[in-house]
């Protein structure tokens, strides 16, 4: 197998390698200004063709690679991205040692080397490609995605560490560069005080690309990856503002008091700002998603254009586009989701990941060719004093920062997270892209910073890139816990609110907990009726994630076949009937046909039960929790056959919850019984009456129920002749046309229904007791 | 709680040992206290009703049963108090406070215990020591009652799936007769364990000097 696995990765080498040189001979222009070149191509190739106009023959095949040029190369890179993705992980021994982002680096650096052979010059990562199509992916990606409550309890910690971390970086790198800079006397004696700030506000800012590209791989805690990330996101006001400020007024050579004040409302008018651009952005979103129930297939596109609607229109107004990015994202994401579909659901979280994945491909590759194609200045001194100032400079902050941030929080941060943190803040593109954007006649020094930025980039990358892991394993820093979101903790989490909500109006404290409660009843009271559909609008919490967990049950349940491949997972017979209070029973035969196999079925169900999968739990690019619909539908009815089979052998006790559904969740699949039409209105639950019925020792004919997909039924109801997942029997009768035939065979079937279902016919039999 | 300041502040002192709050955090939660009562010194379950914010919580009648639940209060027995005073207050408040920095790792085990029995007790409402079906049903409906359409066939499923889950995550193999009584504090414990309780069911008291001490209520 490793044999295999190192042929095949050599022949992928040699495969690119082979590409190489079409793409370095074609990327020789700089890749934004490749447009105009072929359009100059285009227009001196007509004139001298009429020109000189001779009979020449009818050209059977002609080679014109100058039309195609510019979407050829761009087609070519992102090619050479997904196939160094696709490389990296065949084999597996290298990318555990090594970050991926080292290893795209480090590939970046071969090709560009290779193109400079060649003799080509190799292509920098052009600020303008870096800014609008590359960055806005992954933002859009790590935004829309973003854990709310994390987020939300931490807030103000990332604020800090965001605003007045960066603040802090920023001007003691910037002074203490001009302080070496001075020191040093002759060659960087020239450098004027508001380039070094200004170098030092661009080098300080913590990177969210790297960040993301790192932190995943170590799958550390939650509250330590929304800190870093968080801030990561939140830095780009700050630098925007300092950037600007500084880039506008190194011309001018002096600031004053007015311009650091104007500075400050900058700041606040950038972030408050690109956050209402992208808050409108995003509801506007969500409103048009409330029309889209006819125009499925859309659905998608409305997400993506918007957003990126948002970060341009920040751009415009010099606004952060980041945060409003975030912003969008943030606040379409529950009303949009409650609007579509599931499959444009599933679209919209592929889509995302993978244009995010390429981007961040792409961007380390790039940084790797413009490291080797870039003008470099390398002057030991600056270099090293950069280096070990933004070291510096971030431990102080981080330790500063947290000894006021501890005062307020509840749950302290400790010395190993404040580790982490400061560990954490690695430099990225971003920087290396606002440096390439200077203005050399201004800035003197551009190519000296440009490798200071670089150097910096490489050494945040590689080193804390590779050591954060052996690093985090050895001070034992608590990872990521694999938790299942089951239905109790749901239950619980939101008792809990409730209940600290509660608490807080009796202490008379305005906390978190009163405000969130408010925001969540103005949410209920307004803003759901506008932006969410139909009756969607009105539906609680706990009954929509309660739905979404049936629905990925009843999949699973037919995923997992007819029992030809137990889980593995904690199996457990425990049924409805142990759950419900005993009432003085009847005396009823209850032949248990093949225990064992009844047993079988319990478990299968049991264990399914517990599966639950989650949504998104996992913010990891490389592996995305599987969606349990991806499978064919080939599959599915092969698997449901199989099940079938399981119940031809024995009785069938159905576990599975029944909720009504409510009449307007076309493409969200139920669970439910199929009873007689008269049974699907639901009838209030009489009292203390547990609504299971069990069936008479009587002799009446038995009925099958059946577990029914929603989804299935339109599609499916002409081929399936046999009934559709589930087949039980219960004491109501046929819904389903042929369904009864097979289940004929089984003679003796009682009905142990489940859970909520109304009974199929009240009327006609008493509310009996379960079984005991 | 009359008496002169030095009489008031060793009764604070000695509340503050006992409680963990510090001594600015007792004088303001009993200013509050104070005005919750109407300076009357005893709080009643009616005091607590008059709170405006309270009134749109779901589980307001289980939080108001918890201040003046026997258990809670560290006594032995069953059933509730009529009223109390600034000292159960105190106490009932103290399951709110978090661990603090440099506790062990054992004593905060203790206090997520407690933390759980006090959450546990909320649901047992007839202290049985089982949290069984019928008393789950009623915690989701209340849940969901904050909504104007109270889907009972829903919030039956619910609670019937969460018992499910309950009973198979902690006893696993349960032939077809046994019957399983309800969630036992053990298996609360248990299936609770991915909830951080110790962290999360906290209020920040810090802030507490600064709110102004009106109650929300006007009589």
């Amino acid at each position: 197998m490793d044999r295999l696995k190192r042929t095949t990765f050599i022949l992928f080498l040699m495969l690119v390698a082979s590409l190489l040189p079409l793409g370095g001979h074609a990327s020789s222009p700089e890749v934004g200004t490749g447009n105009g070149k072929v359009r100059d191509h285009q227009g001196n190739g007509d004139t001298t063709h009429k020109a000189n106009y001779t009979k020449k023959a009818f050209p059977v095949l002609s080679f014109d690679y100058k039309n195609v040029r510019t979407p050829f190369e761009i087609s070519l890179w992102v090619l050479l991205a997904s196939l160094m993705k696709l490389g990296f992980h065949l084999i597996p021994r290298v990318s555990n040692i090594v970050p991926e982002s080292c290893l795209l680096i480090v590939v970046g650096l071969l090709i560009g080397g290779l193109i400079k052979l060649v003799g080509e010059d190799p292509p920098v990562l052009s600020s303008k490609v870096f800014f609008f199509y590359l960055l806005p992916p992954i933002i859009l990606d790590a935004g829309y995605f973003l854990p709310m409550r994390p987020f939300t309890e931490n807030l103000g910690t990332i604020l800090m560490f965001a605003v007045v971390g960066t603040l802090w970086n920023a001007f003691f790198i910037g002074g203490a560069l001009y302080g070496v800079c001075q020191l040093e006397g002759d060659y960087l004696g020239k450098v004027e005080l508001l380039s070094c700030l200004l170098f030092g506000s661009v080098v300080s800012a913590v990177d969210p690309v790297a960040v993301l590209a790192v932190f995943e791989e170590i799958h550390i805690n939650e509250l330590l990856h929304i800190l870093v990330f968080g801030e990561s996101l939140l830095n780009d006001a700050v630098t925007v503002v300092l950037y600007h400020l500084f880039e506008e007024f190194s011309s001018v050579g002096t600031i004053t008091v007015t311009d650091v004040f104007l500075g400050i409302v900058c700041f606040l008018v950038v972030s408050l700002g690109g956050i209402m651009v992208g808050a409108m952005y995003g509801i506007l979103a969500a409103f048009t998603s409330r029309f889209t129930s006819h125009t499925r297939v859309i659905e998608p596109l409305f997400v993506f254009v918007y957003s990126y609607l948002a970060y341009l229109s920040a751009e415009v107004f010099h606004l952060s586009g980041i945060m409003a990015l975030i912003a969008c994202g943030a606040v379409m994401r529950p009303y949009v989701e409650a609007n579509i579909s599931h499959k444009s659901h599933t679209t919209i979280k592929y889509f995302l990941k993978m244009w995010s994945s390429v981007s961040d491909t792409l961007i380390f590759i790039f940084l790797g060719v413009s490291t080797v194609a870039g003008k470099h200045n390398w002057n030991w001194t600056f270099v090293i004093a950069t280096v070990v100032l933004c070291l510096v400079a971030r431990v102080l902050g981080v330790i500063g920062l947290t000894l006021v941030i501890n005062k307020f929080r509840i749950v302290k941060l400790t010395t190993k997270d404040q580790f982490i943190i400061a560990y954490g803040g690695l430099r990225g593109a971003i920087a290396f892209s606002l440096i390439y954007l200077l203005d050399e006649n201004h800035f003197a020094r551009k190519d000296m910073f440009l490798t200071a930025i670089i150097t910096v980039i490489f050494f945040t990358v590689f080193v804390q890139g590779m050591t954060i892991r052996p690093l985090v394993d050895l001070l034992a820093v608590k990872k990521k816990q694999e938790t299942k979101r089951s239905i109790n903790e749901e239950i619980h989490t939101q008792f809990l609110d409730h209940l600290l909500t509660g608490i807080e109006d009796i202490c008379g404290h305005y906390g978190h907990h009163h405000w969130k409660d408010k925001l969540n009843r103005f949410n209920k009271k307004y803003v759901k009726k506008c932006l969410i559909a139909g009756e969607r609008s009105k539906e609680p919490q706990l009954i929509a994630f309660y739905h979404k967990m049936e629905f990925k049950q009843a999949i699973e349940l037919v995923e997992s076949g007819g029992g030809s491949k137990l889980p593995s997972a904690m199996p457990s017979t425990v049924s409805m009937q142990n759950i419900q209070p005993k009432k003085p029973s009847q005396e009823r035969a209850l032949p248990q046909v093949s225990k064992a196999r009844e047993e079988e079925i319990r478990k299968i169900l049991r264990t399914n039960l517990q599966k639950t999968r989650l949504r998104l739990r996992s913010y990891n690019r490389h592996t995305l929790v599987a969606d349990p619909d991806e499978d064919g539908w080939n599959e599915f009815l092969i698997k449901r056959k199989r099940m079938k089979d399981l119940e031809k052998m024995s009785h069938v006790n159905n576990y599975l919850t029944v909720p009504a559904p409510p009449p307007d969740s076309p493409t969200i699949a139920r669970a439910r019984l199929a009873s007689d039409p008269q049974a699907w209105v639901i009838k209030p639950v009489t009292g203390d009456i547990p609504t299971i019925k069990v069936e008479l020792a009587s002799p009446q004919s038995p009925e099958s129920v059946s577990v029914v997909d929603e989804f299935k039924k339109s599609s499916y109801e002409q081929e399936d002749e046999d009934g559709d997942g589930l087949v039980m029997k219960a004491t109501s009768l046929v819904a389903k046309k042929d369904e009864t035939g097979e289940d004929d065979k089984e003679p003796q079937q009682r009905l142990q229904r489940c859970l909520s279902d109304p009974g199929p016919s009240a009327e006609d039999e008493e509310d009996e007791p379960f079984l005991p | 709680m009359g008496g002169s300041q030095s009489d008031r502040a060793h009764k604070f002192q000695h509340l503050s040992d006992k409680t963990g709050f510090s001594i600015d955090q007792i004088n303001s939660l009993h200013k509050r206290f104070m005005s919750l009562t109407e300076n009357e010194g005893v709080l009643r379950r009616e005091h607590l009703d008059n709170i405006i914010n309270l009134a749109v919580n779901p589980i307001r009648r289980q939080i108001t049963g918890a201040f003046f639940d026997k258990r809670n209060l560290g006594q032995n027995e069953d059933g509730y108090l009529q009223e109390i005073e600034f000292e159960d207050f105190l106490t009932i408040l103290a399951f709110f406070t978090p661990p603090k920095q440099g506790t062990s790792e054992e004593e905060k085990q203790n206090i997520k215990k407690e933390k759980l029995r006090f959450l546990f007790n909320m649901h047992d409402t007839d202290n049985d020591g089982f949290i069984t079906l019928d008393e789950y049903k009623r915690l989701v409906e209340e849940l969901l009652s904050s909504n104007e359409t109270i889907e009972t066939e829903t919030a039956k499923a619910i609670s019937d799936a969460a018992m499910l889950e309950v009973a198979s995550v902690t006893m696993g193999q349960m032939g077809p007769d046994e019957y399983y009584e309800g969630i036992t504090f053990a298996h609360f414990q248990k299936i609770l364990k991915g909830i951080q309780i110790e962290t999360k069911m906290n209020i920040n008291f810090w802030n507490l000097d600064t709110i102004r001490v009106q109650c929300g209520k006007s009589k």
